[in-house]
């Protein structure tokens, strides 16, 4: 999950971590008033998304008065910023960080995430602050930093005075830098966090550290013991259509193709997008429907669906392990039945009980394709999708005739 | 022979909850040698006719349990593998989903130098067609052979097998490792596993988008591994950035992404299959001696 920039910088401030005196408006008025109330002459104005390169996309802006603040927050709110990470698109921008000006002498780099292949927390730390630390990996790997974290240790004194060496900075600053270090370390484990970036880590003219910028996300997995994290989640950041599905607890998310699926099971989810692609068309969604896939996931993940109006087909793929296809079959024609599907659907269902799950769609009077396997799935998608002629949607008129009667 | 699990696994079940009486019963029903269970405060109950215990020491020391397999919750799960491998367990697989990552860092540090293996989480467990299965895999798919199966994903791992026993070809083990980005056993460490085993002649892995087990995983078959290796990688069509379902499978810049994966095992002399459709044929054509 992830959280604005204010707040993560609110959670950082609490755990004693510098940070900029700021807070966050939602209308121009607001900002000038937070301008008034931190004092001082200068101000910085950031656009509160998601998506990071804000400042290549103009949601930067520095204020020399009130009057601009007010100027610049009124610009921002309500527009679509466009920066190399939303998409051309764009993304609404609803609050703004209303900031003291900092005076910087120096931009680090610091972030802190988990390295899979190490199995570990790793802390990684670069004298090229400010810049796109991919663009720096490549270019000029020397430059970066890195150490691992053992979890039962914590992040070791040593090691923290070990990587600040590293900086062409004085001892002042190196030994301001390892405290700062640590307390991020220890936000990061507190909190359950998947990253904690923060770029750049300025140095003020007298040598002070401070988190200019901070992006902090967090495992989902670990949300329930952190009531007040799970409570900083903004829906609007987030599609519609998957924050409804998280509350169906159907895992959902949204792409750009026409074909729209329903599987149970990551892999298999994922697998049937690809078996879609390579019969030349597009998934519209991966949908997990989980391992029980019940009537009530079946029916919520035909709504989700159906309120894409990109999708043309859906095509059901479900293994039955321990989910017998014939209970599968049944949830699916109870769903449907209260779902107004009018598009093309493809099932292919597999294992315990196929044979009968087959027999109770093909005798539901729906017109259900009903494939043998994955491949002759794809290439039912592909017929009708590519098809010029209008396929046979799930329900005509017949349907409800029959259903009535 | 086979890897991991055999007629010899004593099994105990952590966690006898819905879910968990429900997987033992079935594991029971296919063969495998179930001992008994653990359910904290419910110690001295009986559970499929053998006994319930409060901790994993008291089973293991009653029960010479070697092997368990995990439904505790995710809150808590971490705390019972842990349990588990200080009681002595070998082997430990973890079937539970949704167990923090920082807890798995915990339990991994906490495994460094223990003489136990971890299988998951977020896992369909192992099965040895014919001789025990200790997972949630459905039993009846599966048909004793001689081809050995790794896979990070559950019903895609079904999917596979089915191909293969519906053409006749038989499993020596099918290992599912788990979806998560911090597990136990990783493709590496099976895949040397099955290298040993006399009795696996192929190898059929399934990797998906996200981290860079896959190409290490190719990396090791070209230097260690005699037995031909079939693979596939789920994901192919994924955008980058979304995190696919499973936690592990995420697309991160250019890292993780299906190309790679899939130019790692080509080069390392891996028959790569495109579309999941095809690793039941891809295999048969490897017996056959085609490819």
């Amino acid at each position: 999950m992830k959280i604005h920039e204010h707040q993560a910088k609110t959670i950082l401030r609490e755990h004693g971590v510098p940070v900029p005196a700021g807070s966050s408006a939602a209308s121009a008025a607001q900002a000038r008033q937070a301008a008034e109330t931190l004092g001082g002459e200068r101000w910085v104005v950031k656009a509160q998304i998601h998506a990071g390169g804000r400042g290549k996309g103009g949601g930067i802006r520095r204020a020399a008065s009130l009057a601009e603040v007010e100027q610049y927050a009124g610009q921002l709110l309500g527009s679509r910023l466009v920066t190399p990470q939303t998409g051309p698109q764009g993304q609404e921008v609803r609050q703004v960080l209303v900031e003291e000006g900092c005076d910087i002498a120096q931009e680090l780099y610091c972030s802190l995430f988990i390295d899979r292949a190490a199995g570990q927390p790793a802390l990684m730390l670069s004298p090229a602050g400010g810049m796109d630390i991919e663009t720096v990996a490549a270019d000029h790997p020397e430059k970066i930093f890195r150490t691992h974290v053992d979890v039962l240790l914590g992040l070791a004194d040593f090691q923290v005075r070990g990587l600040v060496a590293n900086l062409p900075v004085n001892a002042a600053v190196q030994r301001a830098l390892a405290p700062l270090l640590q307390q991020l370390y220890g936000v990061f484990r507190a909190k359950d966090c998947s990253l904690l970036e923060v770029n750049p880590l300025i140095l003020t003219p007298d040598d002070r550290p401070v988190v200019l910028d901070a992006k902090m996300q967090f495992d989902d997995n670990a949300l329930f013991r952190h009531a007040d994290v799970a409570a900083l989640r903004d829906p609007a950041e987030e599609d519609p259509l998957e924050v409804e599905a998280a509350a169906y607890d159907l895992t959902y998310i949204k792409l750009s193709g026409n074909v729209g699926c329903i599987v149970n099971g990551a892999g298999l989810a994922m697998a049937t997008m690809d078996v879609i692609k390579l019969g030349g068309g597009s998934p519209a969604n991966f949908l997990d429907v989980g391992g029980a896939a019940n009537a009530d996931r079946v029916e919520n993940a035909f709504r989700i669906l159906m309120a894409d109006p990109h999708v043309r087909a859906v095509l059901i793929n479900v293994f039955g392990g321990i989910l017998r296809c014939d209970v599968f079959a049944e949830g699916v024609l109870h769903a449907v039945s209260k779902v107004a599907v009018e598009v093309p659907v493809i099932v292919r269902i597999a294992g315990t009980n196929a044979e009968e799950g087959r027999r109770l769609f093909a005798e539901s009077g729906l017109n259900f394709l009903v494939a043998d396997d994955m491949a002759d799935a794809a290439a039912k998608v592909s017929q009708v999708i590519h098809s010029p002629l209008p396929s046979p949607s799930l329900k005509g008129r017949g349907f409800m005739a029959q259903d009535e009667a | 022979m086979s890897i991991l699990v055999d007629e010899n696994t004593r099994l105990l079940v952590q966690g006898m909850g819905r879910e968990g009486r429900f997987h033992a019963e079935q594991a029971v029903d296919y063969g495998t040698r179930y001992v008994g269970g653990v359910n904290p405060g419910r110690g001295g109950g009986a559970a499929l006719g053998r006994p319930l215990f409060n901790t994993v020491a008291g089973a293991v020391a009653d029960t010479g349990a070697d092997t368990s397999i995990i439904f505790v919750p995710a809150p808590f799960a971490a705390d019972a593998i842990c349990e588990a491998i200080d009681a002595g367990i070998g082997l430990v697989v973890c079937i539970t989903d949704g167990i923090p990552v920082l807890d798995m860092v915990t339990v991994r540090r906490y495994m460094a130098g223990k003489d136990a293996t971890l299988i998951g989480p977020n896992c369909p467990g192992v099965i040895s067609p014919g001789k025990a299965k200790v997972g949630i895999m459905p039993g009846h798919i599966h048909q004793p052979g001689r081809v050995g199966v790794i896979s990070r994903s559950g019903t895609l791992t079904y999917e596979a097998v089915a191909q293969l026993t519906a053409r006749g070809i038989g499993q020596s083990t099918c290992v599912g490792i788990g979806g998560d980005p911090i597990g136990g056993l990783n493709f590496v460490q099976c895949l040397s596993l099955f290298e040993a085993d006399a009795d696996t002649d192929v190898i059929v892995l399934i990797g998906e988008i996200g981290g860079s087990a896959e190409e290490e995983a190719a990396a090791y078959i070209a230097e260690h591994v005699s037995r031909p290796v079939v693979g596939f990688i789920a994901g192919q069509s994924a955008p980058t950035g979304r995190r696919m379902g499973h936690a592990g499978a995420i697309i991160d810049g250019a890292r993780g992404t299906a190309a790679s994966k899939i130019a790692a095992m080509e080069e390392n002399g891996l028959t790569v299959v495109r579309s999941p459709a095809g690793i039941g044929a891809a295999v048969a054509d490897v017996l056959d001696g085609n490819t």
